[in-house]
């Protein structure tokens, strides 16, 4: 199987749809003659021309609301935002329009669109670009927020978004684009709503998406040297959330911890933790504890961002706290 | 600021309690711990206990009412302070009840919490004693095995009891002092009170097939006629010898004590049929703990001999005596007539010749014993009179094949036939 970065994988799956599929196009800031922002477009204004892969001005909203006028009467735009921060500007068009068309015209009229681009922090891009938002999108019925962690998994995943018939948030991970992966070469998808074992444990699960993966599986190590045996849970999809996946592991660990980059109020996590009280209530041998990053704007200050993260050692405390291990 | 005395569920399935008498009368002083009433449950009767200290300012029920579990019984307070509470609603006294009109009675149906006190002691449901912190797991796990929270000792936060602290309370207590023998089925580690072991395919389709043929517990039973004559000797000989002991003066030796002696030992080399039923597996103890069956005036009860397969048999006489005159007192706790692992019931004081007992689940056997008699039978060759006992256990079928019931009655028989195999 072929070791592909994650930027790669996803310019896979993009092409291969494109080939597979006349009426899938793409649009956005800077995809075609520059071939992306984050170089995910490479190649494609080359082989499908500027009818099928558009770029536009700085318009968020603008070819946003494009985008779901064209998957309303029947193609299958996927619309890259140069970051998601940049899509504050276009949410009506999301939460407005994509997320209510199907329900709003009594099943009439559905919008089979991809809305895609890098979410979460990188390194000093400060507070107004350095945010995770899939817990706002994930609350909005009407859309599925999809957010893979290897390059495998970004290019099944995105292969099946793009022929999903409703909108999807497709949020890729900024800090993700270089990792590299065996990606399995031309059909492949994955279902979308379904988690994936990243690691198999006894005594406690972790659950993560995207960027923290890489971080509970590093905590996961350490933690394997006190003998404690975590199971790591990349959910994948934040919503539809796969929570018999979730009860399954808990069933059998017993304690939790939740881990995600993004603000802990209101989170992912917060749904997780919900879910996990209300339907597996006495297999808990402990409160289930979450890592989010900090609830502040992101600061620039090298030391304080560092501090405002997510990292493998919250995690481990976190697992000490539930196992009741912790050196207190 | 008055403290409102509730009806506590005493034991695990409690509903609703019998005031049997108070113990402090209005007016009385009382302090946190006091024992404010008796209380008889579904299986005992118990002691109602003071959480606050104060004055008894108020019995709400007389003696003899019955009240269901979490409705106010008493008020603890200072003296002179006003008590605005009503008559319980739901208590059975026996003076007709007023008819209350529904909206108020809803109310009081609902026990207030304790008005703004420091604690938030929100839940309306109080707990036998001080509230036990434990996991949901721990919660769980112990009321399936029978385990008292009150005894367990939590390591967690504020002394949270946890799963781990559960299966410490088990292996600590008292370590195995031999081997299982034999029963290579069921092979266990030292240290391990018991071991659950998924069923096989064939012990599933076992199990269904059996329930829907006999019902939920699929039993059958095997009888065997034990020669006595030897244990006769023995007991008349252990009786006759001076009952003195380091502790005291230990109570005659029954035959029902040999037989439950006999029965721990026979089940350690049989630890196939010293396990429960527990739907999805079965788990063979390591541990031996023998229910014995006591008839008590409006039933039976069948109290528990921890580890007795680590007692002497003057202990197992002494305990045995003990806890069957609590039991006709109904003054055992809920801990010791729960987690037995196998049930012995003795009719051959009534002249039963033989019976079939009733298996109490999870256990998976129970040794019915009849009287001991004498019979003419044919030993070494000639007819000469013997004493002689019946006795026929019961078995779940969905744990124990009649193979497997059947040598472990061997050994048993063997047992009782040559009483020296028990010091063995």
């Amino acid at each position: 199987m072929p070791t592909l970065t994650y930027r790669d994988a996803l310019n896979q799956a993009l092409r291969e749809e494109m080939q597979r599929d006349p009426d899938v196009f793409l649009m956005g800031e800077e995809v075609g003659v520059y071939q992306g922002a984050y170089k995910v477009s490479r190649g494609l204004l080359e082989e499908f021309g500027p009818n099928r892969v558009v770029d536009t001005p700085i318009t968020e909203l603008g070819f946003a609301g494009v985008g779901v006028g064209a998957a309303m009467v029947g193609l299958r735009p996927i619309i890259e935002f140069m970051t998601w921060n940049f899509a504050l500007l276009a949410i009506d068009q999301l939460v407005n329009s994509a997320a209510k068309m199907r329900y709003m015209s009594g099943g009439q009229v559905g919008v089979p669109i991809v809305f895609r681009g890098p979410s979460g922090s990188a390194l000093q891009l400060a507070a107004q670009h350095s945010q995770s938002f899939e817990s706002m999108y994930a609350n909005i019925p009407g859309l599925k927020v999809v957010m893979p962690a290897t390059p495998a998994d970004a290019k099944g995943l995105l292969k099946s978004a793009v022929r999903d018939d409703d909108p999807i948030v497709f949020m890729e991970g900024e800090m993700l684009y270089n990792v590299k992966g065996e990606v399995p070469e031309g059909e492949y998808t994955l279902p979308i709503g379904v988690a994936d074992i990243k690691r198999p444990g006894e005594h406690v699960t972790l659950v993560c998406h995207a960027k923290t993966v890489a971080i509970a599986l590093k905590a996961a190590q350490q933690l394997e040297a006190d003998g404690i045996s975590a199971e790591v849970i990349d959910l994948r999809t934040i919503r539809p959330l796969d929570t018999a996946a979730i009860f399954e592991s808990v069933g059998k660990t017993h304690r939790c911890v939740v881990v995600e980059e993004g603000w802990p109020f209101a989170g992912v996590g917060a749904q997780v933790v919900d879910e996990i009280q209300r339907e597996v209530f006495d297999e808990l041998d402990g409160p289930v504890l979450r890592v989010t990053g900090a609830d502040v704007p992101m600061p620039y200050n090298k030391r304080l961002e560092k501090a405002a993260k997510v990292d493998a050692d919250k995690v481990v405390d976190a697992v000490r706290k539930v196992t009741y291990t912790a050196n207190s | 600021m008055a403290t409102k005395v509730l009806m506590e569920a005493l034991s695990p399935t409690m509903e609703e309690g019998r005031l049997v008498e108070w113990k402090k009368k209005e007016g009385d002083t009382v302090s946190a711990g006091d024992v404010l009433a008796e209380v008889e449950t579904d299986k005992a009767v118990m002691d109602l206990v003071a959480r606050a200290g104060g004055t008894l300012l108020k019995q709400l029920v007389t003696a003899g009412t019955t009240v269901p579990v979490a409705e106010v019984v008493a008020v603890i307070g200072q003296p002179g302070e006003e008590v605005a509470v009503e008559k319980p609603a739901g208590a059975k006294a026996a003076a007709p009840a007023p008819v209350a009109p529904p909206a108020p009675a809803a109310q009081v149906a609902a026990p207030a919490a304790p008005a703004p006190s420091a604690a938030p002691q929100t839940a309306p449901a109080p707990r036998p004693s001080e509230r036990i912190k434990a996991s949901p797991l721990a919660r769980k796990i112990a009321t399936e095995r029978g385990v008292d929270l009150a005894l367990v000792q939590g390591s967690g936060p504020d002394g949270r009891i946890v799963i781990k602290d559960l299966e410490s309370a088990r292996s600590g207590r008292v370590a195995p002092t031999a081997a299982p023998a034999a029963g290579a089925a069921v092979a266990m580690a030292p240290g391990e009170a018991y071991r659950d072991v998924p069923l096989s395919q064939i012990r599933k389709t076992i199990a269904k097939r059996l329930v829907q043929s006999i019902g939920p517990v699929p039993t059958f039973y095997l009888t065997t006629e034990v020669d006595m004559e030897r244990v006769w000797d023995a007991r008349e000989a252990l009786n006759a010898g001076g009952r003195k002991g380091a502790e005291g003066e230990s109570p005659k030796i029954s035959f029902n004590d040999i037989v439950i002696k006999a029965v721990a030992s026979a089940l350690r080399q049989h630890p196939a049929c010293n396990a429960w039923w527990q739907e999805d597996h079965i788990r063979y103890w390591n541990e031996v703990h023998v229910s014995m069956a006591v008839a008590v005036e409006e039933g039976l009860i069948t109290p528990v001999i921890r580890y007795t397969d680590q007692k002497t048999l003057r202990q197992i006489s002494l305990e045995s005596r003990d806890l069957a005159a609590r039991a006709r007192e109904r003054r055992l706790t809920p801990n010791e007539y729960s987690g037995g692992t196998f049930s012995v019931s003795n009719l051959g004081m009534f002249d039963i010749d033989q019976f079939t007992a009733v298996i109490n689940p999870p256990e998976a056997g129970i040794l019915a014993v009849g009287t001991i008699e004498q019979k003419a039978v044919v030993h070494e060759g000639a007819l000469v009179p013997r004493r002689r006992m019946r006795i026929t256990m019961s078995c779940d079928h969905r744990v124990i094949d009649g193979a497997t019931g059947a040598a472990f009655l061997r050994t048993l028989k063997t047992m009782l036939e040559n009483p020296l195999a028990l010091v063995w």
